[in-house]
């Protein structure tokens, strides 16, 4: 995706009133093969119902999330550095979220009510 | 929905969607400015710590077993197939076979991986179905069409053979001889089959002759144009990862057995290049004979586009380029472990 698009895309979010409310974003970054966030490894991590993680892959080869909790079913498919792949969860319990490339990239998301 | 990605410099940061929309947008645009990531510097070639778990530490009493029962074949159902058959220290702790041949002389579906450096696996088997040595080591003994032997009977054998009874004593005391001591004392001796300094670590110390000019064209090309190190990574060359890298000759579907993701369906998990010379035929069909096959097949970005990882890509190596990989990769050879082969505790 280019710059331009994104834009694009966000003025039409904004547009459009994409709804917020209280709902936060986190990006949790894919990089050496591991969950980062603030340059740290992230190996659980809380967030409320509604709230999105953005996953962002740093690294020079393909990397995939996915998910098969009973609160979240989701496979994002395999995408390149530079591309990132978000997704929301509405449900409250845990979700072990994995890239099925590299299985020692795991963490567990505790999703709050 | 599109999401803004943040900027490279502040990564994890979490943003109220209304209210910083527009900034993120502006940051996201530039974000994707940021050089990236470079590949690995020979740095990163150094020989990792081998992981060893708190309740299987490494003793010469615990190895010792270990090898001694790795070259038994009464642990067989037969009492005619060691794990040395398949994994032969003669043949690069494997078995010089497309696929491997087991119980009653099958022809079973995958190649036998080398022993060489599982020690610093993360999963173990093609298709990493274990998650340690002890967890693998007792696989291939239950497997019917591998040793073909029950835990049941292989114990209260052993359990008879006095020599195995003093081995236990002396490596796991008062833990008797049982699934978990067995597989223990195989996976210690496991840990011990490492490999050795290779012209290419000498080359990675500094010194220039280690490896020839060829080699090291080649070494560029590995992490360069042919992409090599988008998953041969690190001391051991491997990502522990998974991947469909295209093969012919086979529809196994692989690590999706057990992980239901599209992407793992016929991916295989990246084996180590380390002894590379000493393991043919290559890949876990045993499909190609040659390292020259082996790039080949890469060369054309795979043979069979069904799932294909997309790390492949057509290289369009030259045919001096393809050379010069092949003498990089015997440069990841070094000299074979002294092994010997034990004598095994009698029957009496
Ligand atoms: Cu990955």
């Amino acid at each position: 995706m280019r710059w331009y698009e994104l834009t694009l895309c966000y003025v039409f979010m904004a547009a459009a009133g994409v709804p917020s409310g209280l709902a936060a974003e986190y990006e949790i970054d894919q990089q050496d093969k591991t969950f980062m966030m603030n340059n740290a490894k992230v190996e659980r991590f809380s967030i409320k119902v509604g709230d999105t993680i953005n996953f962002k892959n740093l690294d020079p080869w393909f990397h995939n999330v996915f998910s098969l909790s009973d609160i979240s079913t989701f496979d994002l498919g395999s995408y390149p550095q530079g591309q990132h792949k978000s997704v929301m969860f509405s449900k409250a319990g845990e979700a072990e979220v994995e890239c099925a490339i590299h299985p020692q990239m795991y963490m567990i998301l505790e999703v709050k009510p | 929905m599109m999401k803004a990605p943040n900027a490279g410099k502040v990564p994890g940061t979490q943003h109220r969607r209304l209210t910083l929309l527009t900034a993120i947008g502006l940051l996201g645009a530039f974000g994707w400015l940021v050089p990236h990531e470079t590949l690995a510097a020979p740095a990163d070639y150094q020989r990792p710590e081998l992981r060893i778990p708190k309740d299987s530490t490494l003793t010469p009493e615990r190895i010792a077993l270990g090898k001694a029962l790795f070259f038994d074949p009464r642990l067989s159902g037969s009492n005619w197939i060691s794990c040395a058959t398949c994994h032969n220290p003669a043949l690069g702790w494997s078995d010089g076979l497309p696929t491997a041949i087991g119980h009653n002389m099958q022809v079973l579906g995958r190649a036998t991986p080398t022993i060489l450096n599982t020690a610093y696996n993360k999963k173990q088997f093609w298709d990493g179905r274990s998650p340690t040595l002890e967890h693998q080591a007792l696989g291939p003994i239950e497997a019917a069409g591998e040793m073909n032997q029950t835990l049941a009977e292989l114990i209260p054998e052993l359990k008879a053979i006095p020599g195995y009874e003093l081995m236990f004593e002396r490596a796991y005391p008062q833990e008797g001889i049982t699934d978990k001591t067995i597989a223990k004392a195989i996976a210690a001796f496991e840990r011990t089959i490492v490999s050795t300094e290779a012209p290419f670590d000498r080359w990675v110390s500094g010194d220039e002759s280690a490896i020839s000019d060829a080699a090291k064209r080649g070494f560029a090309l590995f992490e360069g144009k042919a992409n090599c190190a988008a998953c041969h990574q690190k001391f051991n060359f491997v990502d522990d990862g998974f991947h469909n890298i295209g093969l012919p000759s086979t529809d196994d579907p692989g690590r999706y057995v057990l992980v239901k993701v599209d992407v793992l369906q016929g991916a295989f998990k990246t084996p180590t290049l380390r002894d590379i010379t000493r393991t043919a035929p290559y890949m876990h069909n045993g499909v190609y004979a040659t390292l020259a096959e082996v790039i080949d097949h890469y060369d054309v970005g795979g043979v069979n586009k069904s799932n294909l990882d997309p790390n492949m890509k057509p290289l369009r190596l030259t045919a001096s380029e393809k050379k010069d990989l092949t003498e990089f990769l015997k440069a990841l050879t070094g000299a074979p472990l002294e092994i010997t082969v034990p004598n095994l505790p009698s029957a009496f």
